[in-house]
């Protein structure tokens, strides 16, 4: 049975790690959209499938926040990502298995998937 | 929506947004007599008697972007359908109360579904809020708290992805004892 006690174990153990992790300026923002219509087209698996990736391949320099509507509801699940230094690529009609090719070919490769963003829908 | 988690997702961002600084969500399934209710009550700034009146519409919203919000509305359409119904209860700068019951045996009622991936949601949403999550069933209790997490874990955010792990876990481990 998990206890409080095993909480403060795991405290201990993260603080010790030399590099922690803090929501820097120059890191890499994943931003899910968590609104009605996100939330009913499926994002919630979406956003967890990002957590996993990012708390399995050990990615300290990547944040996994919520926005509102971004009013493209029929293209909803829709994740944006923010590179430093580069513009923001707006993915669409997300699912799970779109995630973990967006993690290793975007966010570790830093080539965007080009058939997952908005403009290849639109076109 | 498919589970009504992803209902109790979408109204907890009502309360985060009405600047709600403890939001308390209980799910009390009583099999005896075949109910199931969910309420989600907040400290936030609350609503006037007016907009109350008119909240359930889903041409009413807070939006400035447009003059549609279907939460609330789909989340009672969800009720009815399943032989229950919705109440608001909100009083301005103290904070609202949301109701909401099923019979627990229609067949027309959504699964609960994933409650460990919504609170995993909304601590990540804004995690400074205190969340309590208390889930009643066959006169057991299950109660996840974020500030008894917080006061173990100091200075660590709770957004740490090893603590979310950890909450996964512990929630998965309370629940199955219900």
């Amino acid at each position: 049975m998990k206890s409080l006690a095993e909480l403060q174990q795991l405290r201990d153990q993260i603080s010790q790690q030399v590099v922690l992790r803090k929501d820097r300026e120059d890191g890499i923002r994943v931003v899910v959209g968590m609104a009605t219509c996100g939330i009913a087209a499926g994002a919630r698996p979406v956003m967890s499938a990002f957590l996993n990736e990012v708390s399995k391949r050990k990615l300290s320099d990547v944040t996994v926040t919520q926005t509102g509507c971004i009013g493209m509801c029929r293209l909803e699940p829709i994740v944006e990502i923010y590179m430093p230094g580069e513009e923001k690529v707006t993915y669409v009609k997300m699912n799970e298995e779109k995630v973990a090719r967006i993690v290793a070919e975007h966010i570790i490769n830093k080539k965007p998937v080009a058939e997952y963003t908005v403009g290849a829908v639109q076109e | 929506m498919k589970e009504l988690s992803l209902h109790i997702l979408d109204i907890v961002q009502n309360s985060v947004k009405a600047k709600a600084d403890k939001i308390d969500i209980i799910i009390n399934e009583n099999i005896k007599d075949n109910l199931l209710e969910i309420t989600i009550s907040d400290n936030g700034c609350g609503m006037s008697e007016d907009f109350l009146k008119t909240v359930k519409d889903p041409f009413s919203t807070t939006r400035t972007t447009r003059k549609v919000g279907m939460g609330i509305s789909l989340f009672e359409a969800a009720a009815i359908q399943s032989g229950g119904h919705l109440d608001i209860k909100s009083k301005l700068g103290q904070g609202t109360t949301l109701y909401v019951c099923f019979m627990h045996n229609s067949i027309d009622r959504a699964p609960i579904g994933n409650m460990i991936d919504t609170m995993i949601t909304i601590i990540l949403s804004a995690p400074e809020i205190q969340y309590v999550y208390k889930h009643c069933k066959n006169e057991k209790e299950f109660v996840f708290d974020t500030d008894v997490i917080k006061q173990s874990l100091g200075d660590i955010p709770i957004t740490t992805p090893e603590i979310l792990e950890w909450i996964k876990g512990y929630m998965q481990e309370g629940l199955a004892s219900l």
